[in-house]
């Protein structure tokens, strides 16, 4: 296994014990969740084969699910967040491409570039994610405020972890 | 045929995504029916231990509440003590006799959830099995769902699926709890006809009508009552008793008799078909 292989699955257990432990005790207003385990998902290399990708995302969403006592829950709408996120990468190519072996990250293509790379996939997930736990559109406006709530909080800690990771690199 | 297996081929990222999507709608879907012995939950020992753990840090902080409440479970004790040694206390034998209870801790809790789950740390070793009731000091907490060697998940009655048939005990009217996935301190109690007049602050208990929770254990206070002009029920709002943000030890409650109660009640109703 490569040297990046192994950071891979160092990776995956870091953001699903930073979740299940950590983040799931931290809830906002009792509104505002943090699912900060979708960021592994958006961060893995551009290049990365897009059915390795999902079965990875099934893996990390299951995991999660077995901890929130919610199967197939979290896998559903990470899966979901999977498949759309090459079709977004390749939307929103920067003019000249990708640069090899880099990663959709910040520090590769600037803030901008990352918030419309990133806001649309934790918005479809944290969608997906809360109406498929109300088991509908029952109770919509509070669902609502319950998704764009928990976006506001996810997208400021991943913002906050990218800019982390962005100075160590320089 | 060529033509076919291409066209898979071609589109197989689409059909992973369409094969996994399926397969975690079925998860969801199996994961909500009720009351199972299933592998993949909180239950299972290494999810478990990593939130215990977890909480075990956590508790360091509420320590003092924690001690508040077992204070005051013991002050509770206590007085009923004195009760049944200045009486005979030939009423309760046969309730004694029905219910047996297990003292198990928290492990795992949350509140913010539309479907909330709770997982404590007594499972099948100490005779726990799917479909018991949970109580506290405080009133009604949930049912076991699923149970392993040493730990359980308990179905929260802060769970937009959970329903407890429960009683206004003012005037024994008969109606159902059920939490509408909101506020985590306040249920709806459903069905209560409009002839009936709940009063706020008339206190609410369980029916006892389903052999799962014991009669009279208390669900919460009504906070406020509507009555819609053409509806058929009142709309009632129940403080729930107990702060679920707070739950740190439960009670499970073993009914002795409900096999009993269960299979002579589908000899005489019938089981539905």
């Amino acid at each position: 296994m490569s040297r990046s292989g192994i950071f891979v699955v160092f990776y995956f257990f870091f953001y699903l014990l930073a979740q299940v432990m950590f983040f799931k005790q931290l809830v906002l207003f009792n509104t505002s969740f943090c699912f900060l385990y979708v960021a592994f998902i958006l961060l893995l290399p551009i290049e990365t084969n897009p059915l390795v990708l999902m079965l990875v995302a099934f893996l990390l969403g299951f995991a999660v699910d077995i901890f929130y006592d919610s199967l197939g829950l979290h896998a559903m709408s990470l899966v979901l967040v999977a498949y759309l996120r090459n079709y977004l990468l390749a939307t929103i190519t920067p003019q000249g491409g990708y640069d090899a072996g880099e990663g959709p990250t910040l520090a590769s293509n600037g803030l901008q570039w990352f918030l419309v790379y990133s806001l649309p996939l934790v918005f479809v997930h944290h969608f997906v994610l809360f109406f498929a736990e109300a088991g509908g559109f029952g109770v919509f406006w509070f669902t609502m405020q319950k998704v764009i709530t928990s976006l506001l909080f996810t997208m400021t800690v991943m913002l906050l972890l990218q800019y982390f990771s962005f100075d160590r690199r320089r | 045929m060529q033509r076919l297996l291409n066209f898979f081929y071609e589109y197989r990222a689409f059909f992973t995504f369409l094969l996994l999507e399926l397969f975690c709608v079925w998860l969801l879907v199996e994961n909500n029916q009720y009351q199972s012995t299933k592998f993949f939950n909180s239950s299972n020992r290494l999810a478990a231990g990593i939130l215990g753990f977890s909480q075990s840090t956590r508790e360091y902080f509420s320590l003092r509440q924690i001690n508040e409440e077992i204070s005051r479970e013991n002050a509770q004790y206590r007085s009923r003590l004195d009760l049944l040694t200045h009486t005979t206390g030939t009423a309760s034998r046969d309730s004694v006799r029905r219910f047996e209870y297990v003292s198990a801790k928290v492990v795992n809790n949350s509140v913010a959830q539309f479907k909330n789950y709770i997982t404590i740390n007594r499972g099948s070793d100490a005779g726990i099995q799917p479909g018991m009731a949970a109580i506290s000091t405080f009133g009604v907490v949930g049912k076991v769902k699923s149970v392993s060697e040493h730990f359980s998940v308990l179905i929260s009655l802060l769970n937009i699926d959970e329903q407890v048939s429960s009683t206004l005990k003012r005037t024994g009217n008969v109606g159902t709890i059920q939490w509408d996935g909101t506020d985590s301190r306040i249920a709806n109690m459903l069905y209560v006809p409009r002839h009936v007049q709940p009063y706020v602050g008339d206190t609410v208990v369980t029916s006892g009508y389903n052999a799962v929770f014991p009669e009279g254990i208390i669900v919460g206070i009504v906070q406020d009552v509507k009555l819609k002009d053409e509806a058929l029920f009142h709309d009632i709002r129940v403080e729930l008793a107990q702060d679920f943000r707070r739950l740190s030890f439960v009670k499970i409650v073993k009914s002795r008799l409900k096999s009993e109660i269960d299979s002579l009640e589908s000899v005489t109703i019938g089981v539905a078909k």
